[in-house]
């Protein structure tokens, strides 16, 4: 599903003293098969585009397709919708509510899929939890409330991909947790990436993660998209996300520094690249 | 983005109304709610309410949005004033003007009803102006230096009082964090709005557990962060938010006193069906 | 002085406990210093944190704040205001609706005359940067902001140390650079002992040591420059490098003569020289 939005505005508490624009005209285009990444301060609107995308925030300016669904159209059948595009909240483990983790897990399916039997939801479940890492035998009978933060959060994106959206939405999935718990989530999207989604969308402020991962990102500010790329184009213009108050990954520092010396790498600015570049450089320089 | 809640209705304008200490306003109304069951005949009640579009014109809070207050109960009071009116049984001098099936009217009934209505409506513009300019802080402040006499007789007033500030503060909190999981549920398939009583009943768990655990989970740090900063009770604390009690208030009060006195003499011009008798 | 001192510190949750969450720790800290705790998930970094402001008390050994032990009950108020402490969730920490009174708070509990307490206020209103904001409510604030105003009601009480629990981890990367611009200031400026709980390996880089824990002991202690350098270790302890530190060490395997190098300038330094150098 390819995900369209054309000059997307919101305004929360509209005619009111409180009253907030949060989009000021979005565009974007996701397509199909992508891993897009979302970067933006808080506040810059980033997570009021998410919403839309499911519905949780119904249309009220602008254009807005995801695959087949119209979103300005009244009569789009938005719980469908809402099966086809999954969507992860920040901290997603405090939602978790049922007595146990099969049961929690299978909230989404009596929702979404009442054609499915016990045992075809019970197989769904079991191959959803396994995608997350954990072991279906051992977990299935506890509480969600007794497990580990780590494990609990992986319970939770369980919950989300059981029904097989076709476009997973993760609002910082990695927050809160240390280095390794961070790449641990970024390996779990990789993997669901390549099965049971086709299309994965995610936030993070964290641009070394954003560098080493996607296929094309954007750059939300002030409610609007300020740039949508490659990584290497957007963190080729490092300067103007320096101005915008946002971080640049290690690398990009890097060769920041380098190229005012007068040395240039190019590069796509993942860990990878920029030392097989910089190695070479090296190996030319010694050698001539 | 329902943070407005802190600030339940107050209107941010600065007023000699909003100036008066808490604990002025808080005797100031009650005094007020007496003054209105006290008065007995249409020209103490007149006197009442034009005391009260005095304190509204001070307070500089649109006229308007003191009303819309009263609007929320204004089904409330007409259907008390109608059930006074047709069933009112205080006995009656003249002849009823309706008299079918178990409803009378007489001249009396309607006179008690609109005497019923303006003083709901004087009650509620009161509390109105109240809450309309302090803060839910400070009537919490305001409160617990009124309860403070109560603590000879070991009630808790200082727990009670923190126990409404840190209510407060949480409100908002707890407020954003019920969205947060009503949208996650959502985006889950959770269906809220159809469905028998049941099946909604049913759809709510989901809501909330989450919500329990997290303001347990909130309590227990709060805890934490409390002892961390050597909270132990009221015993040896000192307060920073003194209450001063100014020229303002005194004047306030002796205006109060001035209109339960008028109202007192009016009341001697004869009761409220007493009037009856110029017309009839 | 010593502003901390444990020795052999034991902590179980419960008392069947075979595991104890702080496993033999002997530890001092010497005033005015900065030190950065870092350690996975479940390390004990937090309970060690919670020891030193006897919010909790050891199993067994001794623990010591200033030379008072805090197993002894009638040196809880003492050591608390001497050791304050801010803790993870932002939200959590505020007991008032305006910034003012929830500042105040502290220094109420311990009895501050009234007059003394609005000083102690815009001293630690300034200190955070957050004067402007002293009659606004917590919940309209940034998470950055909010646990600025979570260390001004630590500061108001005065204390000598102020220990941080994870007080970055739910932050975006301007709250933890306003939060760690703060207490970097307090630290150099005010001479104001700083332990730092955290699992960001980049602020770790500003401390003046570290402290790795693993499974309830320290394991590794030293500058963060040693303990950056010492990455085949750290990596046992399930802690990964800060990513300048990382393509430094790759380059160096790689056969360029760069020593190791933390941040992401220092790392462009080695590889200019270098370089410069072939």
């Amino acid at each position: 599903m390819r995900i369209l939005a054309k000059g997307l505005t919101y305004t929360y508490n509209p005619k009111s003293p409180f009253a907030s624009q949060a989009l000021k005209g979005v565009d974007i285009s996701i397509d199909e098969g992508e891993f897009f990444g979302i970067i933006g301060h808080t506040g810059s609107g980033k997570s009021t585009f998410l919403q839309h995308l499911n519905a949780l925030i119904r249309l009220t300016g602008g254009f807005l397709k995801v695959g087949e669904y119209d979103l300005s159209d009244k009569k789009c059948n938005f719980l469908e919708l809402r099966s086809k595009v999954g969507m992860v909240f920040q901290y997603p483990e405090y939602q978790l509510f049922a007595e146990t983790v099969e049961k929690d897990v299978m909230f989404g399916l009596k929702n979404f899929r009442k054609d499915m039997s016990d045992e075809e939801m019970k197989a769904a479940v079991k191959e959803a939890i396994e995608t997350v890492d954990l072991d279906y035998e051992e977990i299935k009978d506890k509480s969600p409330f007794e497990l580990s933060g780590g494990q609990k959060r992986r319970v939770a994106i369980a919950g989300v991909i059981v029904t097989k959206p076709e476009v997973l939405i993760l609002d910082e999935p990695a927050a809160g947790l240390d280095p390794l718990g961070k790449k641990e989530i970024m390996d779990l999207l990789h993997a669901i990436h390549g099965g049971w989604c086709k299309t994965i969308v995610f936030v993070s402020h964290d641009m070394d993660e954003i560098a080493e991962n996607c296929t094309r990102a954007a750059v939300f500010s002030d409610g609007r998209v300020v740039m949508e790329d490659t990584p290497a184009e957007i963190f080729k213009r490092s300067d103007e996300l320096i101005s915008l108050g946002l971080d640049i990954p290690v690398t990009a520092k890097c060769a920041r520094i380098l190229k005012e010396r007068g040395i240039e790498i190019e590069t796509d600015f993942t860990s990878e690249d920029f030392i097989a570049k910089v190695l070479a450089a090296y190996a030319a320089k010694a050698g001539a | 983005m329902l943070n407005d809640v802190t600030f339940g209705q107050y209107y941010p304008v600065k007023s000699f109304v909003h100036n008066m200490d808490p604990r002025a306003k808080i005797v100031f109304m009650i005094a007020y709610i007496v003054a209105i069951f006290l008065a007995d005949n249409f020209f103490a009640l007149a006197t009442a309410v034009v005391f009260l579009l005095f304190v509204v014109l001070l307070s500089r809070v649109p006229f308007g949005r003191v009303l819309r207050s009263v609007k929320m109960i204004l089904f409330l009071i007409i259907f008390t004033a109608v059930l006074n009116l047709f069933f009112y049984s205080g006995s009656s001098s003249y002849q009823p003007l309706v008299d079918w099936w178990i409803i009378t009217i007489t001249y009396e009934s309607i006179i008690n009803m609109i005497f019923l209505a303006l003083r709901l409506f004087l009650l509620v513009m009161g509390t109105s102006v109240l809450t309309l300019t302090t803060t839910p802080v400070a009537l919490t402040d305001g409160i617990e230096s009124l309860l403070t006499p109560l603590k000879w007789i070991r009630f808790p007033v200082h727990e009670l009082a923190l126990i409404m500030s840190i209510a407060l503060r949480f409100i908002p909190t707890l407020m954003d964090e019920t969205n947060r999981i009503v949208a996650a549920q959502k985006a889950r398939g959770a269906n809220f709005e159809t469905g028998g009583l049941i099946k909604r009943a049913k759809a709510v768990v989901p809501i909330l557990v989450p919500l329990l655990v997290s303001a347990f989970r909130r309590a227990e740090d709060l805890g934490d962060a409390m002892d961390a900063r050597c909270y132990s009770g009221a015993k040896g604390r000192t307060k920073y938010k003194k209450l001063v009690f100014t020229w303002r208030d005194l004047l306030g009060l002796l205006l109060l006193a001035a209109l339960i006195t008028g109202i007192v003499f009016l009341n001697q011009l004869g009761g409220k069906f007493e009037i009856l008798s110029y017309f009839l | 002085m010593e502003a901390v001192k444990f020795e052999n510190v034991k902590f179980a949750y419960r008392e069947d406990d075979e595991t104890f969450a702080v496993n033999g720790v002997t530890l001092s800290i010497e005033e005015g210093t900065f030190v950065a705790v870092l350690g996975r998930n479940g390390s004990g970094k937090s309970t060690l944190a919670k020891m030193i402001n006897a919010l909790l008390v050891p199993t067994e050994g001794k623990a010591e704040v200033f030379g008072l032990d805090t197993a002894s009950p009638e040196n809880t108020f003492e050591i608390r205001k001497s050791a304050g402490m801010v803790f993870q969730n932002p939200d959590n920490q505020t007991v008032a609706s305006i910034v003012e009174d929830d500042v105040a708070f502290g220094p109420e509990n311990i009895g501050v005359p009234r007059e003394e307490i609005g000083r102690r206020i815009d001293f630690a209103l300034d200190a955070v940067g957050m004067q402007a904001f002293r009659q606004s409510t917590p919940s309209r604030l940034s998470g950055g902001q909010k646990q600025r105003i979570a260390i001004a009601g630590v500061l108001a009480i005065l204390p000598k140390i102020m220990i941080l629990d994870e007080s970055t981890a739910m932050l975006d990367p301007k709250g933890r650079r306003e939060v760690m611009d703060v207490i970097k200031k307090l630290n150099k400026e005010r001479g104001m002992t700083v332990i730092l709980i955290t699992h960001f390996m980049d602020e770790a880089l500003e401390a003046d040591r570290a402290i790795v824990m693993h499974r309830g002991e320290v394991v590794m202690d030293g500058t963060p420059e040693e303990i950056f350098s010492r990455a085949d270790e750290l990596e046992t302890y399930n802690l990964a490098l800060p990513r300048a530190a990382y393509i430094s060490k790759r380059l160096a395997e790689g056969g360029m003569p760069v020593k190791g190098a933390f941040h992401a300038e220092a790392l462009a330094e080695e590889i200019c020289a270098s370089l410069q150098k072939a």
